[in-house]
């Protein structure tokens, strides 16, 4: 039983994992098996936003990429529109892919260096036979000032634009295709305070406007509570806590989720907190603990046997709020 | 939070028009124009603005790191217990860095030698300024690493840099800058690269380090949540100058420039979903151009006819609090 949401899935993922072997040691002489996704299950409806928060290491850029079939899954299964994303031959993928697209962290994954702004946009709209000559030239000019770019961008190159310009290009361009569903990659990690202000709003703008969903990862807490009703928190490759964002953030369940807001740091120097200090280092997705991947760190005084040895489910202990944590809710 | 000094003494540090310049294909970009602050024995200071705003060259020039085509201009000033830092010989500045001021940034990778073991790294900062021998600078290089957090560090000591995790490599850097127990250390976004859970850690043991070796610190970042829990003065840079400073919880409670009411706006916070962010319109204006009068005045939604032509100075606002807008004289120019 995964959790769900009330309407029909645009996108619904099971039990998903992402294995990838990388080489290490002196002249990559070793091999190992990087368990980046090691089961993760949830939908996200259309006009819905799901967010996805989880420290370095913990699998969320890669359950993105796998969505998105950009590297490939090891087991589970992602269904796109009810289609089994994984089982398509590459014409019904090019065409599914149309309507995904993504958003990264560092806009110059998604622009060219050497392909005017315009190109860039422009590229897609052609790919997929959506327009051509000056029907095309009109739909990237509304796309640029779409995302608030100044009259003329389109000619000029992404070096020649700020890092809030050059994001807000990489979403036009995401755009073109006129995709439903958005993976939002730490869209505003790099950028200053007040230019991600900016492109926050203009994500929020955009959702409304046409109707999109969007999986949007981030590593900001405050980022995701601004831009996400429904929030996943995730640990070394799994889910371990799911629900509506303001039980999330006002009653975390799970003892890492619970660490985590208690790490931010906050704009507010009259509010004294405790503190929740996690013993030991992140852990690595190469040799995950047996039993709950959190336990080693994990700071909750009734941390038992049980806890080393098998691995929690997630079950739900509040509407819609689901934990993953033998402990919880006891 | 560390106790800071409660009466006036004289400043630890004093920097009074501090003004460094780049020459570059496009001009003249003064990067840091003309930029006063303090910080007291033992105390926490802020210094908070976004990137372009000058704050790390600000850290830089402090120490004379500053290359060209970068050059520190005349007439600007670093004290040092009254010493001026800016007329030191070679030799005079090399002792002061590491010893008596340290620096921390952002990026550990490029501040260790990559082909030296860690310890044998810190144990070289200790020998540059103090005369001791290489056991006795080992000892303590280990010592120092398991102050800052490192488990097991003995053996940790002959860890490459790359064999470290990020959380890991950043303490190394602490480490190495606080071998020497120096009175200042200028912290540069420490804690920006790393996650949350770890940037608390390191947070909160620079806190206990500070308290123990009574060291004094000017914490630089563009984090305002950093910055609330862990100063007791900011100052907030813009476009090369200091627009506003105060005690930490003033500029949160009321706080008087524009930019830096912006800056507060713009944040999403962790206890409420607000439906939209008051963003700051426009963005930082090159360092090689920048505008007439106010230099913020092109994206300020207050801004009137003598913000465009007249630079306003750092006008008082409360004790201790001071900012660089026509507002604190003219209040009622104020639009709601």
């Amino acid at each position: 039983m995964s959790p769900a949401s009330p309407a029909p899935p645009l996108v619904a993922v099971r039990d998903l994992v992402t294995h990838f072997v990388r080489r290490t040691g002196l002249l990559g002489a070793r091999r190992e098996t990087v368990q980046a996704v090691n089961g993760v299950s949830f939908d996200i409806a259309a006009r819905e936003t799901l967010g996805l928060v989880g420290e370095s290491g913990c699998g969320k850029t890669t359950l993105g990429r796998t969505i998105l079939r950009l590297v490939d899954r090891t087991s589970g299964e992602v269904r796109f529109d009810g289609q089994d994303l994984f089982a398509l031959d590459p014409a019904a993928l090019r065409r599914v892919r149309r309507r995904m697209q993504v958003v990264f962290q560092d806009p110059d994954g998604s622009l060219d260096p050497r392909q005017s702004i315009g190109r860039a946009v422009r590229e897609g709209i052609e790919v997929h036979r959506l327009a051509r000559g000056a029907e095309a030239d009109r739909r990237v000019e509304a796309l640029l000032e779409e995302v608030g770019l100044p009259a003329g961008s389109a000619a000029r190159y992404p070096h020649e634009f700020s890092g809030g310009q050059r994001q807000r290009a990489a979403i036009a361009r995401a755009l073109a295709v006129e995709p439903e569903f958005l993976v939002c990659d730490e869209p505003v990690s790099a950028l200053d305070v007040s230019v991600q202000a900016q492109v926050l709003n203009l994500l929020v703008d955009l959702q409304s406007r046409r109707g999109l969903s969007y999986l949007f990862i981030s590593h900001d807490l405050a980022v995701i509570r601004h831009i996400a009703p429904r929030v996943a928190v995730m640990y070394l490759g799994r889910i371990v806590e799911q629900g509506p964002a303001d039980r999330i953030y006002r009653q975390p369940l799970h003892p890492y989720t619970q660490a985590l807001l208690t790490a931010v740091p906050v704009p507010d120097p009259g509010k004294g907190r405790q503190r929740i200090v996690l013993a030991g280092d992140p852990p690595s997705p190469v040799h995950p603990p047996p039993g709950c991947p959190f336990h080693p760190r994990c700071q909750h005084p009734g941390k038992d046997e049980t806890c080393r040895t098998v691995r929690p489910e997630l079950r739900e202990l509040g509407t819609g709020h689901f934990v993953a944590c033998h402990l919880a809710g006891r | 939070m560390p106790d800071a000094p409660a009466a006036p003494r004289a400043p630890l540090l004093e920097v009074r028009d501090l003004a460094v310049r780049f020459t570059g294909p496009d001009g003249v970009a003064r990067a840091v124009d003309g930029v006063d602050l303090t910080v007291g024995e033992g105390e926490t200071v802020g210094l908070v603005g976004e990137s372009g705003c000058g704050k790390s060259v600000t850290a830089l020039a402090v120490l004379r790191l500053v290359e060209p085509p970068g050059h520190i201009a005349h007439g600007s000033s670093v004290r040092l217990e009254g010493r001026d830092l800016l007329a030191l010989g070679p030799k005079e500045i090399r002792a002061v860095r590491g010893n008596h001021v340290a620096l921390v940034f952002q990026d550990p990778l490029s501040a260790l030698n990559p082909v030296l073991r860690v310890g044998s790294q810190i144990a070289e900062a200790i020998r540059a300024h103090e005369a001791v021998t290489r056991s006795t600078a080992r000892w303590r290089a280990v010592e120092m690493l398991a102050a800052v957090g490192i488990p097991d560090a003995e053996r940790r000591a002959a860890a490459y840099p790359h064999q470290l995790s990020g959380g890991m490599r950043q303490r190394v850097l602490l480490a190495m800058a606080l071998a020497c127990r120096p009175q200042l250390l200028l912290a540069d976004e420490p804690t920006t690269a790393l996650d949350v859970t770890i940037q608390a850690e390191i947070l909160e043991l620079l806190d206990a380090l500070q308290r123990k070796l009574g060291m004094a610190v000017l914490l630089i970042t563009h984090n305002l949540g950093i910055v609330a829990e862990r100063t007791r003065r900011v100052y907030v840079m813009y476009a090369g100058q200091i627009v506003e400073e105060a005690p930490t919880a003033r500029v949160f409670a009321r706080a008087a420039h524009p930019y830096t009411e912006g800056l507060l706006a713009a944040i999403p916070r962790l206890e409420e979903r607000r439906d939209r962010l008051r963003a700051i319109p426009g963005q930082v204006p090159p360092a090689t151009d920048w505008p007439a009068g106010c230099r913020f005045h092109p994206r300020c939604p207050h801004a009137w006819d003598r913000c465009r032509t007249e630079m306003p100075p750092l006008l008082p606002v409360a004790e201790g609090h001071r900012a660089r807008c026509w507002l604190v004289e003219e209040p009622e120019r104020r639009r709601r």
